[in-house]
């Protein structure tokens, strides 16, 4: 195999299959962040260089299990803070339609392996994003599932209420398929859901929500909104009803995530000592070597969402950010199920813009506002999946479904009418 | 976000960081913090739904079947940047 765009960290030179099942010879890369066995998981961060897995994540075990093969693991932004695989300790992805652009992230090195044909499926993990934006940037299909529909057992930690692995394939049918392998309750992880946590009840009705007052706002591109016009025409054609919804609250998802996320990083990431693995950088004394390690193991976006982070959980700030924060949270919620009572699916564009250019987000703020549309289903909880919509001159776009805590089967269903796969 | 109050922060998340950092991130801090207090307004703008989340509650279960004492022990401190014996090796504290 050759990786000229930087998608791999390493292919795995052991790669067999472990088992008989519906991936049988398969071949699938995983994301920097989930554990295998015997084999180096990094995070994307130089503060894991050489850490090698001591038991395998839960989805790697059923990947196994499955008969797939892992081939290797793939590049993302240091452990998944970013949308463009730029913070990487170890390089940049490129994106397999024009090398001059990213591929998105934070799973950019999955989604680029896919689009470039270098796999079959992968594995990525969506905070806020990391599956979806990659996924449409590299013109290809990423699921993000209900919170709890698969193990995060083995994922190393970012926000642990919003993260959650999903698939990148090339088809609907494929990501479903590796869905339905790595899904399911598990011990090893408490918040894992069963089949019937949440009812499953209402028929699929081919009905699509668009949320205009939060689509058409001020920094869409207007080859996004074109495209997505365009999206709603062939749901048109293909039967569906669509409906105009307001969701207000949706206006107010990047700003809580962006309290909610740095608080859960800053303190996940504090497991990082030089102590316990990952590397050691020798202080004077105990406690510096606490600062050493930290301060030069992680990269700067890391540092500035811990820093972030440790501001918004301290006192005097904790109900003022983090309080309502999840007051938003409850808020945004509440708004989006409500609205699933009237429509099976929620439709907007997966990202504001095609892909960019290496630098071209100059300021952190910038980048973050990559993540507009795809935040609001972390923060509820939601299903949510990419799908390619065409083009912009060379340059793939996506647009996404949401649905029904539960529902992938209603994104599945509609993923595979838009892609003409039935 | 003055720069003294970025490096008070690195201090609490142990974090050394030098005084150009620190003063970059707070004008970062400004512009995010600008942006992210929008949610504040969500109280006195929305109508707050209570009564979300259905189907999230506590996952508790009785402590039992333990695995058998130190199966896993080798191949934990086998990632340890320091050791001595079974245990986990850091400079003297007291």
């Amino acid at each position: 195999m050759k990786d000229d765009l930087n998608a791999f960290l390493e292919i795995f030179e052991d790669a067999k299959s472990y088992g008989e099942g519906p991936l049988s010879g398969k071949t699938i890369a995983i994301k920097d962040n989930m554990l295998f066995e015997g084999h180096k998981a990094t995070a994307g961060s130089k503060i894991l260089e050489g850490f090698v897995a001591p038991y395998d994540a839960t989805v790697v075990k059923k990947l196994k299990e499955a008969g797939a093969i892992i081939v290797g693991r793939t590049n993302m932004d240091e452990f998944a803070m970013g949308s463009s695989t730029e913070s990487s300790a170890y390089g940049v992805t490129k994106n397999p339609h024009d090398p001059e652009r990213t591929p998105g992230g934070s799973s950019g090195g999955s989604a680029a392996a896919v689009a470039a044909g270098l796999v079959w499926g992968s594995l990525g993990s969506d905070t806020g994003g990391s599956i979806r934006q990659p996924a449409a940037l590299c013109g290809i299909v990423g699921l993000k599932p209900t919170y709890g529909r698969v193990s995060r057992h083995g994922l190393i930690a970012l926000g642990s209420s919003l993260d959650q692995i999903g698939p990148f394939a090339k088809t609907v049918s494929d990501a479903e398929l590796i869905y339905n392998v790595i899904k399911g309750q598990d011990p090893m992880d408490s918040t894992t859901i069963s089949e019937d946590t949440y009812s499953a009840r209402k028929k699929f009705g081919k009905t699509i929500g668009v949320p205009r007052d939060f689509v058409e706002k001020e920094g869409i591109s207007e080859e996004v909104k074109k495209n997505f016009e365009e999206a709603i025409a062939k749901f048109e054609s293909l039967g569906y009803g669509i409906m105009d919804i307001s969701l207000p609250s949706l206006a107010y998802a990047l700003s809580a995530y962006y309290i909610i996320l740095p608080a859960e990083a800053s303190s996940n990431l504090a497991r990082f000592d030089g102590v316990k693995y990952g590397i050691h950088k020798d202080g004077e004394n105990s406690i510096d070597d606490y600062f050493k390690t930290r301060g030069e193991g992680f990269g700067e976006e890391v540092r500035r969402r811990i820093i972030l982070g440790t501001y918004v959980l301290s006192s005097g700030y904790y109900d003022e950010y983090y309080g309502e924060a999840q007051k938003a949270k409850e808020a945004i919620t509440a708004e989006l199920r409500q609205a699933f009572r009237s429509v099976d699916l929620v439709l907007t564009p997966t990202t504001p813009s095609p892909a960019f250019k290496f630098g071209e987000k100059s300021s952190p703020l910038e980048m973050y506002l990559e993540d507009i549309f795809t935040v609001p289903a972390n923060i509820a909880g939601c299903p949510a999946i990419s799908l390619p919509s065409g083009f912009s001159g060379k340059l793939p776009l996506g647009i996404e479904l949401t649905a029904d805590l539960g529902r992938e089967d209603n994104l599945f269903k509609a993923g595979k009418d838009f892609l003409n796969e039935n | 976000m003055d720069a003294q109050k970025v490096l008070d922060l690195a201090k609490l998340a142990r974090i050394e960081m030098g005084a150009e950092e620190a003063k970059r991130l707070s004008h970062e801090f400004d512009a995010i913090l600008d942006y992210v207090s929008e949610v504040k307004k969500v109280s006195s703008n929305l109508p707050l739904q209570r009564g979300r989340m259905e189907g999230v509650y506590n996952v508790m279960r009785q402590d039992g079947e333990p695995h058998a004492s130190g199966i896993y022990t080798e191949k934990m401190l086998l990632q340890a940047p320091a050791r001595e014996g079974n245990y986990l090796k850091v400079k003297k504290i007291l």
